[in-house]
């Protein structure tokens, strides 16, 4: 007898099959809606980037390429502990379900936490757009410009972070109450697939942004 | 309200014969097919009237043939009319090499003409019958537009570069001006009239204003004044470029990329020099003069940058006296060791 | 009689539970349909007031009612609120989500907790925008075009962009719910060309919709970060590109057009087959035409541009496609007045509002073939001849579809029949107001008239007061629906579950459906769709 967990017909599904396909294919086309907006974001950036390469690549060698790598790195870990976490919810194993995903919110955390000391980093070397901008020379407005997009693209990477840490604590809890199970843990990998996605774009974000500064 | 109540537009440049025929076929053309259907949806709707409460109609369901032919004979006409209007747009879009060039300034909420015999002129634009004029425009503020309906011409007036339209006035008259891209709280107030004259009527108006001269001669007095000629010597020794022979010419960037001096390039050397620096020149030298030259100035000084070089197809300079008669090899303008010929009309868009 | 009113008492989606509080915390697809019913009308009627307050003051050359500046809010608001809080929700939010479960079977769509969500959000939307129409209103036009809406405009433009960015999250949910329940949730049986075709239009539709939103939020948010943090994104002194706005506006809204007019094409294509007692002619190639549409639609941005300094090149490119997407279009009107021949056609209130579409939506598209083409629009862009061709479309088109489809559908979603002499005196109205109002504004276009002018030169009058006058018919003709259809809920007479004998699945049920929409679900037999001659004992039809 399965577990009574995977049993459970919400209302107004006909059948099981139903059921489960269905929050799969909800949040492909969510994140398609997010590939769109950041896709905006990627186009302006590029336009812009045509229009001002010198001053782009001067904005980019003002980042700091260690805790970007940093970061990189950490955030693709996080999306390997996310990985192991769905597996093990295919397999049951609810203990091991809850660590990994405790696991890969503490990385996401300290990712969070080194972006944020980066945002400080670039405050007080006065290369923060709206709040504190000095740059002189030649390029500086179209400096400006590169930094308004690494805030606002960053930005929004970061907001996405937080959201999908509260979307994994979500996962935690439900695991702590035994409603997971190795029947149904859809909430898992629809919360993967997003975890995953973010890690994406973080990786398009490091190479527009830390990248281009390393000829300099 | 009743007496001067119209139902075409006036049509008086080169443009307005070819447009307005393009639309009367589309009018024809779209009329008899909106006429066609309506009409067999009317005699649908009466001649298979529901008889019964319980009556069926046919079943028929597709008929390929026909979904072909409606489907492949409007995309061909579809075709025809996308060449059609290309083709009228080619030749809205690229001036006459004689046209004569106006500048206009659009600001909130006003047009500011410039001749380049030195008339300004506020919401007015005089003009000659049978001339060419090309209209050289920007905006010191948001998106203007300029529009004039009974020439057929309309362009986006933006800030921060320069746009250009042109049209030949073919009958006297005088025809509304409006600013057609939303400006702000005065945007309907932002109209004015264009006055196509007779080429000798023209001709008097042009001696009657303009004390200060031609907009070359004034741009000159900007040259000066703003301290250009003391770096811009016109010899080749000076550490600034030589400015003859620049206009429309192919320059060689420090870049390595080489680019053409037209009126866009000169506006940006004035609010950003380090940017597009010629080879053989440094950058950090010459200032940044954002906020200093108006864009109407920077117009004359480009008139004036225009008389230094030699007219199109010729090898005189626009207005003697003004330029130097020398001419030769400069650095960084064609390169080094290229000798200079006359300068290309590359008129890019 | 007896029957009817035994039928009545039994439970319905209406009756069974009561209260407000049932209907604010309700999941079931059918409220919330009515929920979006009540919002966009009363949307529909505030966009339409300030419509009236223009035509108004259009009646002079010269400022008379209002002043400039207040004239600006009025068009700037009008857009908005039309284009965001009716056109774009109301079919999709009202007449899709009724519809779409019991179309394909199901008992509600793939997440309805979610669709509830939508539209408090779609609320908060509208209630932010409200707010800053209160504080004093925006005056960019709908298309907040930089650099004036990000560098000049003392108006409340962040406070408007965020309204119309949270209204966006709810069409995205909105349009997700309907790509997920299309996808998964058909009865057994009901296979892709199986479909009605309102299925197909809305599916494109919501795809359109999933695509393109993202879009506009994002320019949304640059536009508001420009005003708040003054970094010049759009500002050409900092480096920025104010056309690039304008591409980035139009990636969003030319798809968005299309999204307006796709959901009223869906509606026509039911009521035209089930008016006509004949299956819809062409199916596939109406079908795939919304597909084709969804898709061209994308390629076209640039052709609000032809004069904005694009290359010619670019607007070469996007005229050749403006011409494609306009043959979809075309074989859809064909199909549908094929449909008509040899059918059997009734000359009820959905029927007229139909036929009246495939009108007006013909000259619509008509003139946009004139502004596709390149060497005229030029001469006519931002005049009132692109006023009178997107208007011919949007209400010419999508009201009249919208007003043909809540009559058609008003006996299953409310159980009643509205009574049907003034509904098509009410219809004629629309239809001769509607015409009178537009048509002379695309003489006025050709003659030079440019848009958003509070005050014109006096040779422009004449056709001026022809429209205003037509304005006002109109109006009379949304107030009259407006008033019968809410006396008919409580007074019409009984409608009875299926009063058009039509082929769909939503006629299979009771009028009000029961909440769970079917008792069992449904399998589809039928091998085709619209399918009358299968149907024939079924339906008593001869």
């Amino acid at each position: 007898m399965s577990d009574p967990v995977a049993l459970e017909l919400r209302e107004h599904f006909a059948t099981v099959e139903q059921q489960r396909g269905t929050a799969d294919t909800g949040m492909w086309v969510f994140l398609m809606t997010e590939l769109m907006m950041f896709g905006g974001l990627f186009v302006a950036y590029t336009v812009y980037r045509f229009n001002h390469p010198q001053a782009f690549a001067e904005g980019s060698a003002s980042m700091d390429i260690m805790l970007g790598s940093v970061n990189s790195a950490i955030l693709l870990t996080s999306s390997l502990t996310m990985g192991f976490a769905e597996l093990s919810a295919k397999l049951g194993r609810q203990r091991l379900l809850g660590i990994l995903l405790l696991v890969t919110i503490l990385i996401g955390l300290a990712f969070l936490g080194i972006k944020f000391t980066e945002y400080v980093e670039h405050y007080q070397q006065h290369e923060a757009p709206g709040v504190w901008f000095n740059r002189s020379g030649p390029h500086a407005p179209a400096v400006q410009m590169f930094f308004v997009f690494y805030f606002i693209m960053t930005g929004l990477h970061a907001v996405h972070m937080i959201i999908g840490i509260f979307l994994i604590l979500g996962l935690i809890s439900r695991n702590m109450i035994g409603s997971l199970s190795a029947a149904y843990h859809t909430p898992v990998s629809i919360v993967g697939l997003y975890w995953h996605f973010v890690d994406i774009v973080w990786i398009f974000l490091y190479a527009i942004f830390y990248l281009p500064g390393l000829h300099k | 309200m009743i007496t001067n109540f119209r139902l075409w537009p006036e049509s008086a440049s080169s443009m307005s014969g070819p447009v307005d025929l393009f639309f009367v076929i589309m009018l024809i053309l779209c009329t008899a097919v909106s006429v066609a259907i309506a009409v067999f949806l009317i005699y649908c709707a009466i001649h298979y009237h529901r008889k019964r409460e319980n009556e069926l109609g046919s079943q028929e369901r597709y008929n390929i043939p026909v979904e072909a032919a409606w489907t492949i004979i409007p995309f061909v006409l579809f075709i025809g009319m996308f060449i059609w209007g290309a083709k009228l747009y080619f030749a809205i879009e690229r001036p006459p090499d004689n046209a004569i060039t106006v500048y206009a300034v659009g600001k909130q909420w006003m047009w500011k003409i410039q001749h380049p015999e030195g008339q300004r002129e506020i919401n007015e634009l005089h003009i000659p019958v049978g001339r060419p004029v090309k209209m050289v425009m920007t905006s010191e503020d948001v998106i203007h537009d300029f529009f004039v309906p009974a020439f057929r011409t309309k362009q986006d007036v933006l800030p921060d570069r320069y746009t250009t339209t042109w049209f030949e006035a073919t009958k006297p008259g005088k025809y509304h001006l409006f600013c057609s891209q939303y400006c702000g709280t005065k945007h309907s107030g932002m109209i004015g009239w264009v006055y196509a004259m007779s080429p000798a009527d023209y001709q008097n108006w042009l001696t009657q204003g303009a004390p200060e001269g031609s907009l070359a001669s004034t741009g000159g007095k900007y040259f000066h004044q703003f301290g250009c000629a003391n770096c811009h010597h016109f010899n080749s020794q000076g550490r600034c470029p030589d400015l003859r022979n620049l206009y429309m010419r192919p320059v060689l960037l420090t870049t390595g990329k080489t680019i053409i001096a037209d009126d866009s390039y000169i506006r940006e050397k004035l609010h950003n020099p380090d940017a597009q620096v010629p080879w053989g020149f440094s950058s950090g030298v010459m200032p940044n003069f954002t906020g200093v030259v108006s864009e109407e100035q920077i117009l004359a000084l480009i008139s004036f940058i225009k008389a230094l070089g030699p007219q199109p197809g010729t090898q005189q300079p626009s207005s003697s006296g003004t330029a130097p008669t020398e001419y030769g090899t400069q650095k960084g303008i064609g390169g080094p060791g290229v000798t200079s010929n006359a300068g290309s009309q590359v008129e890019k868009r | 009689m007896i029957e009817a009113v035994a039928e009545k008492l039994e439970k319905n989606y209406l009756n069974e539970k009561q209260g407000l509080l049932s209907w604010l915390l309700s999941t079931d697809h059918k409220r919330i349909g009515i929920l979006y019913t009540f919002s966009i009308t009363c949307f529909f009627f505030l966009g339409g007031f300030f419509a009236l307050l223009m035509r108004l003051e259009l009646l002079s050359p010269r400022n008379w009612l209002v002043s400039a500046g207040t004239y600006n809010k009025l068009f700037t608001m009008h857009g908005i609120i039309m284009v965001w809080f009716f056109l774009i929700p109301s079919i999709p939010g009202t007449l899709g989500n009724f519809l779409i479960p019991m179309m394909v079977g199901a008992k509600d769509v793939a997440f309805p907790k979610l669709n509830l969500l939508s539209w408090y959000i779609f609320m908060l939307g509208g209630t932010v925008t409200v707010y800053a129409l209160i504080r004093g209103g925006v005056d960019t036009g709908w298309t907040f075009y930089t650099p004036f809406s990000t560098s000049y405009s003392t108006t409340y433009v962040v406070a408007a962009a965020v309204g119309v960015f949270i209204a966006g999250f709810s069409t995205i949910l909105t349009a997700l719910n309907f790509v997920v329940t299309i996808h998964r949730m058909r009865a057994p049986g009901l296979t892709w060309f199986k479909l009605p075709v309102f299925i197909w239009s809305m599916y494109a539709n919501s795809l359109v919709l999933i695509l393109n939103t993202p879009v506009l939020a994002i320019t949304l948010v640059m536009i508001a970060v420009e005003r708040i943090a003054k970094v010049g994104i759009f500002d050409p002194a900092l480096g920025g590109d104010p056309v690039l706005f304008q591409h980035m506006f139009w990636f969003y809204s030319h798809p968005a057009v299309y999204t307006m007019v796709l959901p009223g094409m869906a509606v026509i294509s039911e009521i035209i087959p089930v008016f006509s007692r004949k299956p819809l002619f062409g199916y596939k190639a109406v079908a795939f035409s919304s597909v084709a549409i969804a898709v061209l639609g994308f390629l076209v941005w640039g052709h609000h541009m032809f004069v904005a300094g694009e290359s010619v090149y670019s607007a070469l490119t996007f005229s050749f496609f403006s011409y494609c997407v306009a043959v979809p279009s075309a074989i859809k009107v064909f199909n549908w007045t094929a449909t008509m021949h040899k059918g059997s056609i009734s000359w009820d209130t959905p029927m007229l509002y139909a036929i009246g579409f495939i009108g007006l939506f013909t000259i619509g598209g008509m003139t946009g073939l004139f502004l596709a083409a390149l060497g005229l629009d030029v001469h006519v862009h931002d005049t009132y001849f692109v006023i009178a061709h997107f208007h011919y479309i949007m209400v010419g088109g999508t009201v009249m579809a919208f007003l043909g489809g809540v009559h058609y559908w008003w006996p299953k979603i409310s159980g009643k029949m509205y009574p049907e002499g003034l509904a098509r005196l009410s219809a004629l109205i629309v239809f001769l107001g509607f015409n009178l109002t537009f048509f002379p504004q695309f003489v006025l276009g050709f003659l030079g008239m440019p848009r958003r002018y509070a005050a014109y030169p006096e040779e422009f009058q004449m056709l001026h007061v022809l429209s205003t006058a037509g304005a006002t018919i109109l109006g009379v003709g949304y107030v009259l629906p407006l008033c019968y259809l809410l006396w008919s809920w409580n007074h019409g007479r009984d409608a009875g579950p299926n009063p058009w004998r039509a082929p769909g699945l939503e006629w299979k049920s009771t009028s009000p459906p029961p909440t769970h929409n079917f008792e069992v679900t449904p399998v589809v037999t039928s091998k085709l769709p619209y399918d009358f001659e299968a149907m024939k004992e079924e339906l008593e039809l001869v």
